[in-house]
């Protein structure tokens, strides 16, 4: 099996140094690009398996270089933002980030969320699972059915079953609001982020054990959901 | 056919606007009667009593019982509102107490005789105008009016009775009354009352039924009013039939246009076109055009004229005045510009054989235009205008001086040319002798011209012709010498006479223009509003002979002292001004309200709203009757109004600018620190995270610990300060979407873990909790400052709640935990920044936690407050709006 390669992009030496050090201690290969441009370079040659890219470039602006890696690449990318920029964490996840980290972060919290990107990359290289489990509940995804584990039928409607399968499609990965919207509605309902709120709401009351504290179907506040397998 | 029957959309949406008026207004009900004495007052005293019973709030404002018993015995038991006491050369007079009326407020006033007219001293002029302010007031009025009281029926009834009345009210208020109630008596039940005495004294009830109250008489009136009354109900069923669009009557709007002139009657022709107009339901304009002839007249004739006009404004229609040349061509360029077809003259009382009358002319020179013609008073019997023009005559004609140079002149060629006559003909001496009359006409005017044409023929015949020294003439041919020399100084003095008046005006016009020329230059250059002052100051003083002052309006709309220059106004009612500015209205001398005012109050309108009133003190008070001196003035104070608005205009643009600046500059310090504070702390955190990796001894392991958690708690602290920040300066912009709540609470419990650490939380949520409007991120952040805290305040084996609740407009979510709560007293204080609960505590923290909070919920127009929790513990709730939430009854669902 070929060594997981990780690109990083980012200017401040010392995030890089430690971002390396973690990341090699969990036997990856780090190449380093300092700027946007290099970073867009090396992504190209090397083929990586995951992209951290900081948004605040000094030749570029993050967002920018993720529209043009997306144009050409489906590779996972995590950000790094700080918690002030929640405008362009947003922008970013709409041009199809996969994750972010806000700074400061933790290596334990940079490490899960790097792992659960690289899994669910090499998930949905496979095909023909049609059958995935999360707590007690199972979908079965050619039968379009959902049941509990101890073979109880749960009914969704049709909206709230084109919903689970979404989350479930994209694990891991934070779905903004417009995408699910988007996907889900249609492309004319993109605004009306409450009707989203109601049928997730419905969806942990009907999968969730603790619909107030739910353990799979998460929120991102002000950003959208996220399926945590 | 659809077409047809829709009503005109301009109407409908006028009809709505007007209804919309009338729902803030009060509601006016007026009792008509044919004459006095038919009993309208006992009338509206009795629907009085119906309303009072009715439980509304009736107040009497002004009722005459003129000694009428039963009329007393209804006043009785009704409120009645105090009287205003005013002196008016040592009378007392009493009068209505408007602002007593508007201070007591009630639902329904009763105010008898709207025709009378107030003393000198009240607020308005007119009781219809003090009934007028009620209205606007949102009070309902009750009123009484007669006949011979209104405006355009005014002269009708003075020529039926023989009597004329002086007080009158508007049509306009009458036919804009939300009821008119007619009182009707018949003559021979009224002339019985008048005899039993019920109306007036028996000794006054005998003269009155020889003058006013003939039965022939009577029977007229009541035939006016009757039928006045019908109009009325007329013109509302027409009104119904409009809006209800049963037939559209499709017609082309005629208006009409009434000439004033200077003859006598004008008076009459205006109130015969405004009762056409409103036979024919159409807007009608009333025009003076002033031709230099006309403006040679004396200053009582163009007053009268000017009265005229106002009487025409009063009535209802648009009037304007235009200087002129030639009178026909600018009435008919007029009408044109107006689409007026049909244009209304006084019929002339001589008819000159050798001239086109004025009606002839607009003939020839518009064949279209309709003309009507109509009669002009008879002349009244009281005026005495032969002597009174006479005695302006002799005013005008009495510069002696003039006179004497002119005969002087005379002596002085004669005296000349008597050695020239030997060698000139006397053909050539006639020229000498008319040279001197046009240099008279040129220098001193029209009068002293005649009299030299006059001496210079007596004294050409007496000293030159031969026989010399006697008036006999030897030549007839003489004759035919003066003849022509006469008419020819004649014709020279009344061109000079009319070329210099012509070139006076235009001088004076000139003069105007490169004022206002002036005064607009200097006014765009302005910066201060004490400039405009000055500009104000010295346009009045040099052009109008007027004092000024200018008052400005502060940022709640009142007027503040007149700006202090030099030469300005001082002493102004700022009663009077604030006025005029909340009505827009010109006030003070020379109109409607508080005329006994020494100075007028202009309101400065500009585009976007009035911004001041300019005050003006004549010289002369009957200056500002003059229209050449009002437009003068109304141009010059839009101009002044244009610069104030400009001048604020650049002051907002100013402060915008400032804000805008220091905004930019904060943003950019805030983006700044935060990049910079936050990358070297995420630097110590990940290294002394990998740090921790490594395999360390025991202490080094410690520290590491040490150095990783300060980190963290540094960067907590930067944000904490950070967002402090922000909220402060208030330019945080909420993202406000409609949210559920169990989803913001689940998220920050989750974002909570670590600084909980394994205290057990329990979420006490009703079912069907609303949607919210709120900013998830900020209220996230509420919600984990104060689950930190509970954290934080707390024993490990603590319990913590999570309670939301609904109430009526707010929805209230509380954090409650059993630790140790906080001191006593402290509630409020908590919520200051830098507060901490317990200052000797060891737990980490700088008090900005709740900080930030309150100041997310204010941002909200929420509230958060603290308690404590029974038998221990504390608990902070804090309380969300509740707005209207999207329908979400039907969610689309595709099926598919």
């Amino acid at each position: 099996m070929t060594e997981t390669v990780v690109i990083l992009v980012e200017d401040e030496r010392q995030i890089r140094r430690f971002v390396r050090s973690a990341l090699e201690s969990e036997g990856c290969q780090v190449i380093e690009a300092v700027t946007g441009e290099r970073g867009l370079i090396e992504a190209g040659t090397r083929k990586p398996d995951l992209v951290i890219l900081d948004l605040g470039l000094p030749d570029r602006e993050g967002v920018e270089v993720l529209r043009d890696l997306r144009s050409w690449s489906q590779v996972p990318v995590i950000i790094l933002s700080a918690r002030s920029n929640e405008e362009d964490k947003i922008a970013a996840l709409d041009a199809g980030a996969d994750d972010y980290l806000t700074k400061p972060f933790g290596v334990g919290e940079l490490l899960a969320r790097v792992r659960a990107q690289l899994r669910r990359h090499s998930l949905s290289g496979e095909t023909g699972q049609s059958e995935i489990g999360f707590g007690r509940i199972r979908v079965d995804r050619v039968k379009r059915l959902v049941t509990t584990q101890e073979g109880e039928s749960i009914h969704l409607t049709s909206i709230e079953y084109r919903l689970l399968a979404y989350l479930l499609a994209h694990p891991g990965k934070v779905l903004t609001h417009r995408e699910l919207l988007r996907e889900v509605w249609g492309p004319t309902h993109v605004e009306s982020a409450h009707y989203l709120r109601v049928y997730m709401g419905n969806l942990r009351k009907k999968l969730e054990r603790d619909p107030a504290r739910p353990d799979f179907l998460l929120t991102e506040s002000g950003l959208g959901y996220r399926f945590k397998p | 056919m659809t077409e047809i029957q829709r009503p005109d959309p301009d109407a409908l949406l006028g009809h709505i606007q007007a209804e919309e008026n009338r729902a803030r207004r009060g509601k006016l009900k007026v009792f008509f009667g044919a004459c006095a004495g038919v009993g309208k007052t006992y009338a509206m005293l009795s629907a009085a009593h119906q309303q009072r019973a009715q439980g509304v709030d009736v107040v009497v404002g002004i009722v005459e019982t003129h000694g009428r018993a039963d009329t007393m015995l209804l006043l009785k038991d009704l409120e009645t509102l105090p009287l205003k006491e005013i002196e008016y050369r040592h009378h007392l007079l009493r009068e209505f107490d408007l602002e007593g009326a508007l201070a007591r407020n009630p639902t329904l006033i009763l105010m008898d005789e709207l025709a009378h007219t107030n003393a000198q001293g009240c607020l308005h002029s007119k009781r219809w105008q003090d009934v007028e302010e009620l209205l606007e007031a949102g009070i309902h009025v009750f009123t009484t009016v007669n006949v011979q009281h209104l405006e355009s029926l005014n002269d009708v009834v003075g020529g039926i009775t023989g009597v004329r009345v002086w007080e009158t009210v508007p049509d306009h208020v009458f036919d804009e009354a939300d009821e008119v109630m007619l009182v009707d008596l018949p003559p021979e039940e009224l002339l019985q009352r008048l005899k039993e005495g019920k109306i007036y004294l028996p000794h006054q009830a005998e003269r009155a039924i020889r003058n006013f109250f003939r039965k022939g008489n009577l029977i007229a009136l009541r035939e006016l009013s009757l039928r006045r009354t019908a109009d009325r109900v007329d013109g509302e069923m027409r009104a119904y039939r409009r809006t209800k669009a049963v037939q559209s009557i499709w017609q082309t709007r005629e208006s009409l246009l009434v000439c004033v002139g200077p003859g006598q009657g004008s008076e009459r022709v205006i109130r015969s076109a405004a009762r056409l107009a409103a036979q024919m339901e159409v807007a009608w304009h009333a025009i003076y055009v002033e031709t230099p002839r006309l403006q040679r007249l004396p200053k009582r004739t163009r007053e009268q004229i000017l009265q005229t006009l106002k009487l025409a404004k009063d009535l209802g229609a648009e009037t304007a005045t235009l200087p002129a040349e030639d009178a026909a061509v600018v009435t008919v360029a007029y009408a044109r510009e107006h689409n007026l077809t049909k244009v209304v003259l006084g019929r002339d009382l001589e008819r000159h054989f050798w001239r086109r009358s004025f009606a002839e002319r607009i003939g020839r020179l518009a064949t279209d235009l309709d003309i009507v013609q109509v009669a002009r008073n008879q002349r009244d019997p009281g005026e005495p205008d032969a002597k009174i023009q006479a005695l302006f005559l002799t005013q005008e004609y009495s510069r002696w001086p003039s006179y004497a140079k002119s005969v002087a002149l005379c002596v002085l060629v004669t005296v000349l040319a008597t050695p020239l006559r030997h060698w000139l003909e006397l053909t050539n001496i006639v020229m000498i002798f008319l040279l001197v009359v046009m240099g008279v006409a040129l220098r001193l005017g029209r009068g002293p011209a005649v009299l030299a044409a006059f001496l210079s023929v007596a004294f050409f015949d007496f000293f030159f012709v031969p026989p010399r020294f006697s008036f006999a003439v030897s030549d007839v041919q003489y004759l035919l010498t003066f003849m022509v020399m006469l008419s020819v100084a004649l014709v020279i003095a009344q061109l000079m006479a009319n070329l210099r008046y012509q070139v006076r005006v235009a001088m004076n016009r000139e003069r105007r223009a490169r004022a206002l020329y002036e005064a607009a230059r200097d006014l765009s250059a302005t910066l201060m509003p004490g400039q405009i002052a000055e500009i104000c100051a010295r346009f009045a003083d040099n052009v109008l002979g007027a004092k000024t002052g200018l008052l400005l309006m502060d940022n709640e709309n009142h007027l503040q002292e007149p700006v202090p220059v030099e030469g300005a106004l001082t002493t102004v009612d700022t009663g009077i001004a604030q006025w005029s500015f909340d009505h827009g209205e010109p006030a003070g001398l020379g109109t409607d309200t508080l005329a006994a005012s020494p100075v007028f109050y202009l309101p400065l309108k500009a585009p976007m709203r009035t911004r001041g009133v300019l005050a003006i003190e004549p010289r002369q008070s009957h200056w500002l009757q003059a229209p050449e001196q009002r437009r003068l003035l109304d141009t010059f104070a839009s101009l002044a109004a244009i610069a104030i608005e400009r001048i604020h205009y650049v002051d907002v643009a100013q402060e915008a600018l400032v804000k805008m600046e220091s905004e930019r500059l904060r943003n950019s310090v805030l983006s700044v620190l935060s990049h910079d504070l936050r990358t070297p702390l995420t630097a110590l955190v990940g290294l002394s995270d990998t740090l921790g990796l490594e395999s360390l001894s025991g202490p080094q392991q410690e520290a590491v610990r040490a150095i990783h958690d300060e980190a963290v708690r540094m960067g907590a602290l930067v944000n904490n300060l950070l967002d402090m920040a922000r909220l402060q300066s208030g330019e945080v912009k909420l993202k406000r979407e409609w949210q559920l709540v169990e989803e913001v609470i689940g998220s920050a419990l989750k974002a909570s873990t670590g600084a909980l650490a394994g205290r057990e939380v329990r979420v006490e949520l009703p079912e069907d909790l609303p949607f919210v409007e709120f900013d998830a991120v900020l209220i996230e952040r509420v919600l984990c400052n104060l689950l930190e805290n509970a954290g934080k305040y707390t024993e490990p084996q603590a319990h913590i709640v999570i309670r939301a609740r609904c109430t009526d407009r707010t929805l209230d979510i509380s954090v409650c935990d059993d630790g140790q709560g906080f001191p006593i007293g402290t509630e409020d204080t908590l919520f200051d920044k830098f507060t901490r609960g317990r200052a000797e505590s060891a737990v980490s923290g700088v008090g900005l936690g709740l900080a930030i909070c309150r100041a997310i919920i204010a941002a909200h127009q929420g509230r958060i407050w603290a308690e404590h929790e029974v038998p221990r513990g504390a608990r902070f709730t804090f309380s969300l709006p509740l707005g209207t939430p999207p329908d979400l009854s039907v969610p689309p669902e595709v099926e598919g």
